[in-house]
């Protein structure tokens, strides 16, 4: 009896097998298409979804994808809810004191303003909406605008159709396909502007080795040039490549 | 879901539809409002046994007790809902992993929190890194009915001590008299007479309860709030149902279900108010009387 009693709390508390590989979980937000979205079969889908397997694949990796909130995506990654970020989150230096980033897997990409039809430049400066806690949002804080933060990039959208906003700035490759589409209700507006220092993976300070990890296989991808042609396919031939 | 849903752009409007209402986010969706009941379902139940515990306490002869009472139902009441929504999870998972820690990593170097991060040892995760998806929904949702019970809980509390003193003293008197013990006195006279006073009070916590589950959403569960947002958002054509802003027909139903869930309710109480005042010493029972005789 005694035996099995100490067979049992040993096994209770995790003498357990010791798993050769952990899962390694990443968290993205599922609602910023082309690079993360919810698609219809509730999945997530896009061009990180991609090449996150990818990059679990080659670094020989179980990866495991969690939907969180933007807002709460640093948050809860600090706290190990999940390992690692992949959702579109430009690497800036307010970012890098939290939590640390593995190369760019996304080349610095430019943002843009849009806004409705028939609407002339001074827009800029009028009401603008961004997704709260962007470089978008903190871009427009900087300049003559009123912000008006959104915790969805859709919202955002959504405000400017209503006339909530003047204006949205937001990525170039996230608003393109929204404007294409929008039977010209929707026009860019302005020049575009360069923000942050690309898209990289986001991951705990203390998680050295994984960074490592990532960081090389990313850096593989972007050597055999399979890195292209995944951003060829989600962002159209014209998007920018390393 | 149907076999005709293979190619969705080339459908009329109503096969559509019938495909739209049935891709897999919309089962989610679904899904999420079976989530909902099934929390207040659970947290009701817990937030009566936790307010019956303070209640008790409230009332205990011992000052210890009492100070317990009175501590949980003044903190919990005087902090605003959300911020305990938010407190109440993130604290009780770190401090569960910390304590799985210390018991299974004992040999680990280095502290727990490192800079911005809370590091424990992979063996200490709740849940598991490696567990199903599913399983760290359920942890998820477990910790926000936690939250939940808690909250209620307190307000509970005071409603059901509110109605163990409405409780007309003589009758706990009598039954002294007749040489009942306090906790007899307690169990056979004053707790099957209290329900009464306490009702209307715990039917207003009931109404709360459901107007509250959309919280559900701030701890990160797929709530049918986050649906309603997801799914209404104009949908461009990397989706397979390209749509406009939808928004506003996506939150009118979870209107319409929550003014149907109150409803509902709102029935149910009222007639366990009336079955409660049978033979009881209240206008209500009198009224009853009344209409029987």
């Amino acid at each position: 009896m005694k035996t099995l009693i100490l067979t049992i709390v040993a096994l209770a508390l995790g003498a357990g097998p010791a798993l050769a590989q952990e899962t390694v979980r990443i968290g993205s937000e599922g609602a910023y298409p082309p690079y993360n979205f919810i698609n219809d079969d509730n999945e997530l889908d896009g061009f990180e979804r991609e090449l996150g397997d990818e990059l679990c694949e080659r670094a020989e990796l179980t990866c495991e994808w969690v939907i969180n909130d933007w807002d709460t995506i640093i948050p809860n990654l600090v706290a190990g809810n999940y390992d690692a970020i992949m959702a579109g989150m430009s690497i800036t230096e307010a970012r890098s004191e939290i939590i640390s980033f593995t190369q760019s897997y996304f080349p610095p990409d430019p943002s843009a303003y849009a806004a409705l039809a028939g609407s002339d430049d001074s827009v800029i400066d009028g009401v603008v909406a961004a997704q709260s806690n962007t470089i978008q949002s903190g871009h427009v804080a900087e300049t003559e605008a009123s912000l008006l933060e959104y915790p969805t990039p859709d919202e955002t959208i959504a405000a400017v159709r209503s006339g909530e906003a003047d204006a949205v700035l937001a990525d170039k490759a996230f608003l393109e396909p929204i404007v294409e589409q929008s039977g010209s209700e929707l026009v860019f507006i302005g020049d575009d502007i360069m923000l942050g220092g690309g898209i990289g993976m986001g991951l705990r300070q203390s998680d050295d080795e994984l960074r490592e990890t990532f960081d090389a296989v990313i850096g593989e991808m972007k050597q055999d040039g399979s890195l292209n042609e995944l951003i060829g396919k989600w962002f159209g031939e014209d998007a920018a490549r390393f | 879901m149907f076999p005709f849903c293979t190619d969705p752009a080339a459908l009329p409007q109503w096969q559509w539809f019938a495909c739209y209402l049935t891709s897999g986010t919309h089962l989610a969706f679904y899904w999420s409002f079976v989530v909902v009941i099934i929390l207040v379902v659970l947290a009701a139940p817990a937030s009566l046994l936790l307010g019956f515990a303070g209640a008790v306490a409230l009332r205990s002869r011992y000052a210890v007790l009492r100070w317990l009472g009175q501590g949980y139902t003044a903190m919990v009441r005087g902090v605003p809902d959300v911020v305990f929504f938010l407190f109440v999870p993130i604290a009780v998972d770190q401090t569960l992993e910390y304590l799985m820690h210390q018991v299974r990593c004992p040999h680990w170097e280095g502290p727990v929190r490192r800079g911005n991060d809370f590091v424990v040892c992979a063996q200490a995760k709740l849940p598991s890194s490696s567990a199903a998806a599913w399983v760290h929904d359920v942890y998820a949702f477990a910790l926000a009915l936690l939250a939940f019970a808690l909250v209620f809980g307190a307000f509970a509390a005071h409603t059901l001590s509110g109605a163990m003193r409405a409780v007309p003293k003589a009758q706990t008197e009598t039954a002294e008299a007749f040489g009942m013990t306090r906790g007899q006195a307690f169990r056979r006279v004053l707790m099957p007479q209290m329900w009464i006073y306490a009702l209307p009070g715990l039917s207003n916590l009931w109404m709360i309860l459901i107007k509250a589950t959309p919280l559900l959403f701030l701890l990160g569960i797929q709530d049918i709030v986050y649906w309603a947002r997801e799914l209404g958002g104009s949908k461009t054509a990397f989706y397979t149902y390209p749509h406009p802003d939808w928004r506003l027909w996506y939150f009118l139903a979870v209107l319409v279900f929550y003014l149907a869930l109150t409803w509902v309710s709102e029935r149910g109480f009222s007639r366990l108010m009336d079955r409660m005042s049978v033979g009881q010493d209240t206008a209500g029972g009198e009224r009853l009387r009344r209409a029987r005789a």
